[in-house]
């Protein structure tokens, strides 16, 4: 909503205001004059970390970039070089990957908040989808970052994934061909490591841009609020500074808390210790695990015995979830007042986490059916459970404005 | 705002409880090599420094035994000063290795003694050269070997496996082959190695080394403290590190509560309170 107009008063900003408006933008978008609902809590702390995630990533990456070598037969070395030799270089690593765990942990929460508020509901669809087109392009980020220190597990994963497209050899012409492409020649060799390391840098810049969009889109409606009723009247909100910027302060303190408690006191607690042996192609690690942020998906994969479809079925999972907005045929947004969504939500979240811990496992055993209820359940909750609930449940009453469900909080 | 964070202590100890519970489970099926037995070390917790005495025995007995067979190519003798040799000890120190260098102006590669800016050179020219040596078997770099033997568990701290405690294990863990295990050709038995065949014979036997500081050179001390320097090897950073997250964590807190009361002063005016 918007509240208030950037008048400068500094005659320099005024010359400026009148040439380049950047003084009314930043009033408008982060300033005084951009008006948020008075009631969001903590919850939506989380698109400002994720914010903060991408900047100290690009930062503390291109600081990494100074001194690492893109080549299979020094890429190990120049890694272990930034961690002994380099002033500080361990902590510019550490920053950075642990950094890559954080920034999931924060997206993750981020998604996971605007499901249950329904924050991807009309008439926010774009904000949402550009917010997977995100995700997507963090989940090849991270992906190709993991390979570049050249271990054990960034040449296997990346053997693994890679070769998950060659499911894809039914297609005419050039389905032989993919995988051969993505590698750059005939195994993950060194082309694959230049590749990979290139795009590794381009992506960020371009997971930027979409943060642009995605923000230029949320001004539009602005943000959604725990009760997911519209902004109605200036009852409703206050300006976004200092209100918003001082509580995104606030919360970046305390995460950043979290993050250096990792950095600086288990460093590798989130990685894989056989990444810290040099990349073998004559050698095949015991068991191959990709990062943790995958590890859902992974399980999906694994879960259906048919290679192609195991791969169809991962990339569903994500695909899926842009079309949450229209599966959705509920008037009302926020699960706070949808009793039976919200059950299914967090029995959703559960599921979520089981299907990460069996990526953990081999697949055997009982892990087997498991990932393959868990995934039953994952698909089930986007294509029964939320389309069916959303149409027939009966909604808690809604207060009748923002403000009055603030009044209503604060008599308890 | 205590409700609030009772909240969302809540979910995340409900996530961590899903997560553990899932992953006990995990662990029933794990492999049959026991967890090796946990030792003091003086380097590990918050605030955790290396024991020196530890580290320059420990390096003793890398340069007296492992060095044989295995490489350490990533530390230079340089950081040797971190063991709490002096300058002159460690370029004392460098000068026992004779080093390749060159070529020279005639062309020609030559030895030299080593100097703190050289790499401690390695017992084989190549992999094959080791290979041959070695029965077949490649004896590992070292470098990093505590780092990448190290098995840590966010959600079951107690199931953590630290590097150097798995060395210790390693070391000491020789043994008869049980009855009826089939043991290859100049393998030795390690109730710790995965799968518990090892080319590497037992390399530490009673008073194999002489300690300077009249420590008994027990398979067990020696054990402990070429794990110590191992694990220096591995992560040399390690004090710097610890130091500087307490002033980072130090600051941190500090300014969290700045910020929170100054957030809770904002919003006193919207929330009335």
């Amino acid at each position: 909503m918007h509240l208030s107009s950037y008048e400068p008063k500094n005659p320099v900003m005024k010359w400026v205001e009148a040439r380049l408006p950047i003084g009314s933008l930043i009033y408008g978008s982060l300033g005084p004059g951009y008006g948020a609902p008075k009631n969001l809590n903590y919850w939506w702390n989380f698109g400002s970390l994720a914010g903060l995630m991408l900047v100290i990533q690009i930062i503390t990456g291109i600081v990494l970039v100074m001194h690492y070598t893109p080549d299979v037969t020094l890429a190990f070395a120049s890694v272990e070089h930034i961690m002994r030799d380099v002033n500080h270089g361990w902590m510019i690593r550490y920053l950075h990957a642990n950094g890559a765990s954080m920034f999931f942990i924060v997206v993750y929460i981020h998604i996971l908040r605007g499901m249950y508020y329904g924050s991807y509901k009309a008439p926010r669809e774009m904000i949402w989808m550009l917010g997977l087109v995100i995700y997507l392009l963090m989940m090849a980020t991270g992906f190709m970052g993991y390979v570049l220190p050249w271990g054990q597990m960034s040449f296997w994963g990346a053997t693994v994934i890679t070769n998950l497209f060659s499911a894809f050899d039914f297609i005419p012409v050039i389905g032989d061909d993919i995988v051969t492409f993505l590698w750059g020649g005939f195994s993950v060799d060194n082309p694959t490591l230049k590749k990979f390391f290139s795009l590794h840098y381009l992506l960020p810049f371009v997971i930027a841009g979409v943060v642009i969009l995605h923000i230029w889109a949320l001004h539009i409606p602005g943000s959604n609020n725990p009760t997911g009723l519209d902004m109605k009247t200036k009852q409703d909100v206050v300006p976004f500074h200092p209100y918003y910027t001082v509580k995104d302060l606030f919360g970046i303190a305390v995460f950043l808390l979290f993050y250096c408690t990792f950095v600086f006191y288990m460093p590798n607690i989130l990685g894989h210790p056989d990444n810290y042996i040099e990349a073998n192609p004559m050698v095949t690690p015991a068991h191959i695990v990709p990062e943790w942020y995958y590890l859902p998906f992974y399980a999906i994969l694994r879960a259906i015995p048919n290679k192609l479809l195991g791969v169809v079925a991962m990339f569903a999972a994500i695909l899926i979830v842009f079309f949450l907005p229209w599966l959705d045929g509920s008037k009302v947004r926020s699960a706070a007042f949808r009793p039976l969504t919200k059950q299914f939500f967090w029995i959703f979240v559960i599921n979520a986490l089981i299907l990460g811990v069996c990526g953990s496992q081999p697949a055997e055993g009982f892990w087997v059916p498991l990932s393959q209820i868990c995934t039953a359940y994952y698909f089930a909750y986007f294509l029964l459970i939320i389309p069916i609930v959303s149409r027939i449940e009966t909604p808690k009453p809604l207060p009748t404005s923002i403000a009055e469900a603030v009044l209503a909080k604060k008599k308890g | 705002m205590i409700q609030k964070i009772k909240k969302i202590s809540l979910t995340m100890f409900a996530a961590a409880g899903v997560l553990v519970g899932a992953s006990n489970i995990a662990v029933a099926a794990g492999g049959d090599v026991p967890q090796p037995p946990k030792n003091d070390w003086a380097h590990v917790g918050p605030f955790g420094k290396f024991d020196k005495a530890a580290l320059q025995r420990g390096f003793q007995v890398y340069k007296e035994v492992c060095a044989s067979c295995h490489s350490l190519d990533l530390v230079a003798m340089r950081t040797l000063s971190d063991l709490g040799y002096n300058e002159d000890e460690v370029k004392a120190i460098a000068k026992e290795y004779d080093v390749m260098d060159g070529p020279n102006d005639d062309g020609e590669m030559f030895s030299r003694p080593g100097r703190p800016s050289d790499y401690f050179p390695a017992p084989f020219a190549n992999d094959q050269e080791a290979r041959a040596a070695n029965g077949g078997a490649l004896p590992p770099d070292l470098s990093l070997i505590a780092k990448a033997r190290e098995h840590l568990s966010l959600f079951r701290p107690w199931k953590s496996q630290y590097g150097e405690d798995y060395l210790v294990a390693l070391l000491t863990g020789y043994d008869d082959a049980p009855e009826g295990f089939e043991l290859g050709e100049g393998m030795s038995y390690n109730t710790y190695f995965a799968g518990h065949q090892i080319a590497m014979a037992a390399p530490l036997s009673e008073d194999q080394v002489e300690y300077a500081d009249g420590t008994p050179a027990t398979v067990k001390q020696m054990s402990k403290d070429v794990a110590t320097f191992l694990y220096w090897a591995s992560e040399p950073k390690m004090e710097a590190r610890k130091e500087l997250g307490f002033k980072v964590l130090a600051f941190l807190l500090i300014l969290s509560i700045l910020l929170y009361f100054t957030n809770k002063k904002i919003w006193a005016d919207v929330k009335g309170k």
